[in-house]
């Protein structure tokens, strides 16, 4: 049963449950990336890429 | 008639050092491949089970043979040298298999929208289908989704994303004969998809309907298309990848695994074309949800988004409103709409829970859509006046309009209460339209009508003119279809649920029928409206291919000082 705990059922229900802090800390990294004060001369430069191919 | 030369010129007439001239691994080998594909499909034809299979692989033995010609013939034309990947240090763009995918999205698109306007017509006078089995709706209603979203809008990704790629990298398509294989090979796709749908081959998933054989075909034409444009970016003299190329990107890749996860199918025979899908009950209609709704997520919206973000700056010149929002947009998308597939199944054999998670991540999915639309729209900012001249970057930036108000309706829509009643009903029809309509094909007009020019080296369209007429016939057959599907759909939906005082259902089906009639009418009068701008449009891509003004192209050191 899966009310039991056991090393089993704790490893499984981990399994199946750590992808959603997994996901969201993910997504959070990639907000801190694209609000990174060092980065922001790098987008305003890219936001302009299409204006400036040959 | 348009003869192959408008695609296959010669780049330029530089001076060939003289080396002996062989084949390249490429030409030899697919030269080869092809030689015994064609072999090979005679005998398939030969040994068929049924009369569209013996059809489709006679088709394909012909085919084969003449992608070997093509090689061959292309071979002995070709100078010994292989078109340099620059000249005088600036990239050599491929536009010739762009400009084959333009040609191929505009004659899609006008047969795409006739058979919807046939269809349509058909739901308002049955008589219409004239009792054959090849137009019957249930025939014609693949060909019309499958030549307008996989045909036209296919062929539009795959133009474009050649386009964005290249010049957005400073780099040209790596391939030789790669590049042509995926555009040729893709329609090549569209083609047994769509014949197979009138003679009756069909696996019967929706919008994933072409038979086995053609889900292979379609798999090596797409692995070649993801080398082609990962290539391409690897050898970017670039440094940053530009966002509209991750979009592209991510497009490319989710469709080859939702294609490879809806498709596990048992062909009955190697010489048949009937198979059975791997996947059985509610597992089958999650994973075809799970595709169904992603095919609209990363085909419909992502691939698209790939365009606003390239085309909308450079139309417009103006930069990206926020390159960072363009970021979070971008991943906020990729993890939230993969989810959203259960809203498909509400009140199914589907696990409530499931129903449930669908309908959740569906209303966050509000979230990126408006970030991405509001990116869009005050991209324009500073150069809100061109609104007014420049009916081109009024028809892109009305999509992405479209796309705000469909992205809304959606979430909304998956919220089981409103589902309840617009499910099944013409509410659906009218939703896939406003985005299907107003944000697909407004933004691929406009991005057609600035790539055109661009690639075949022209100062500007035949006629702006043309366009303005093109966007407001358009515009109002949009009006005209969805709102009378918000009609007619609601009205269905309260209809089906209305009971007597008696506890018993107020209307029989038929009478929810006769009150639709009027709005199938004023619908088909809409899908008419939209068909005839897209006549109009390509009279005036013609026209600018045909008689447009060449660019000149000056050398940079000589440009005037201003």
């Amino acid at each position: 049963m899966k009310a039991i705990l056991t090393l089993d059922n704790l490893a499984s229900g981990l399994v199946t449950t750590i992808w959603t802090p997994v996901f969201v800390a993910i997504f959070l990294a990639i907000i801190a990336y694209a609000f990174w004060p060092r980065n922001k001369a790098v987008f305003d430069e890219a936001a302009s890429l299409p204006l400036r191919e040959e | 008639m348009f003869s192959g030369c408008v695609f296959f010129q010669r780049e330029s007439a530089m001076p060939q050092p003289s080396i002996s001239k062989t084949m390249t691994t490429g030409e030899s080998g697919l030269a080869f491949i092809f030689a015994v594909t064609a072999f090979l499909c005679l005998i398939a034809s030969a040994k068929a089970l049924d009369a569209p299979f013996a059809f489709h692989a006679a088709l394909s033995a012909a085919a084969s043979l003449a992608a070997v010609f093509f090689i061959i013939n292309r071979y002995y034309d070709r100078p010994a040298a292989l078109p340099p990947a620059e000249i005088n240090g600036r990239p050599n763009y491929n536009m010739g298999p762009i400009k084959f995918t333009a040609f191929m999205a505009m004659f899609w698109g006008i047969a795409g929208f006739l058979v919807g306007l046939i269809i349509a017509s058909q739901l308002a006078w049955p008589a219409l289908n004239f009792d054959l089995p090849w137009i019957q709706f249930g025939r014609l209603r693949p060909l019309h989704t499958s030549a307008v979203i996989f045909a036209f809008g296919g062929n539009v990704l795959i133009g474009t994303s050649f386009y964005v790629v290249q010049k957005s990298c400073r780099a040209r398509l790596v391939g030789d004969l790669a590049p042509w294989f995926v555009v040729l090979g893709y329609n090549y796709f569209i083609l047994i998809a769509g014949t197979g749908y009138l003679l009756g081959v069909t696996q019967s998933k929706e919008y994933a309907e072409p038979e086995w054989y053609a889900d292979l075909w379609l798999t090596i034409v797409w692995v070649a298309y993801l080398l082609v444009f990962l290539g391409t970016i690897i050898k970017r003299k670039e440094p940053h990848i530009f966002v509209a190329n991750w979009f592209y990107l991510a497009f490319i890749v989710t469709i080859a695994v939702l294609h490879l996860g809806n498709n596990p199918a048992l062909p009955v025979s190697f010489f048949g074309s009937k198979s059975y899908i791997a996947w059985g009950g509610i597992q089958d209609a999650m994973f075809q949800w799970w595709y169904g709704h992603n095919a609209v997520g990363f085909f419909l919206t992502a691939g698209f988004l790939a365009i606003m973000y390239y085309f909308i700056p450079k139309r417009a010149e103006r930069p990206v409103y926020s390159y960072r929002l363009s970021i979070i947009h971008f991943w906020a998308l990729i993890f939230l709409y993969i989810w959203a597939g259960p809203h498909h199944l509400h009140y199914t054999a589907l696990p409530d829970w499931t129903q449930t998670l669908g309908m959740t991540f569906s209303i966050m999915l509000w979230m990126p859509s408006w970030g991405g639309m509001i990116n869009g729209l005050m991209t324009l900012s500073g150069a809100w006046d061109k609104l007014r001249t420049d009916p081109v970057l009024r028809m892109l930036v009305v999509s992405v309009a479209f796309y705000g108000m469909s992205t809304f309706e959606g979430p909304m829509m998956s919220i089981k209460v409103v589902n309840s009643l617009s499910h099944y009903t013409d509410w659906t029809i009218g939703h896939v339209h406003s985005g299907a309509l107003g944000w697909v094909g407004f933004v691929s007009f406009g991005a057609l009508y600035c790539l055109v020019p661009w690639v075949w080296n022209r100062k500007g369209l035949y006629s702006l003119k043309l366009v303005n007429w093109h966007f407001w016939i358009a515009t109002l057959g949009i009006v005209l279809y969805i709102s009378a599907m918000w009609v007619s759909g609601i009205l269905q939906g309260l209809m089906w649920r209305a009971y007597t005082s008696l506890g018993f259902l107020e209307y029989s089906f038929i009478e929810t029928v006769e009150a639709m009639h009027p709005f199938y009418i004023i619908r088909a009068a809409g899908g008419a409206l939209f068909l005839i701008g897209a006549l109009i449009m390509a009279y005036n891509l013609w026209m600018t291919v045909r008689v447009g003004e060449q660019e000149v192209q000056m050398p940079v050191a000589l440009q005037p000082a201003e």
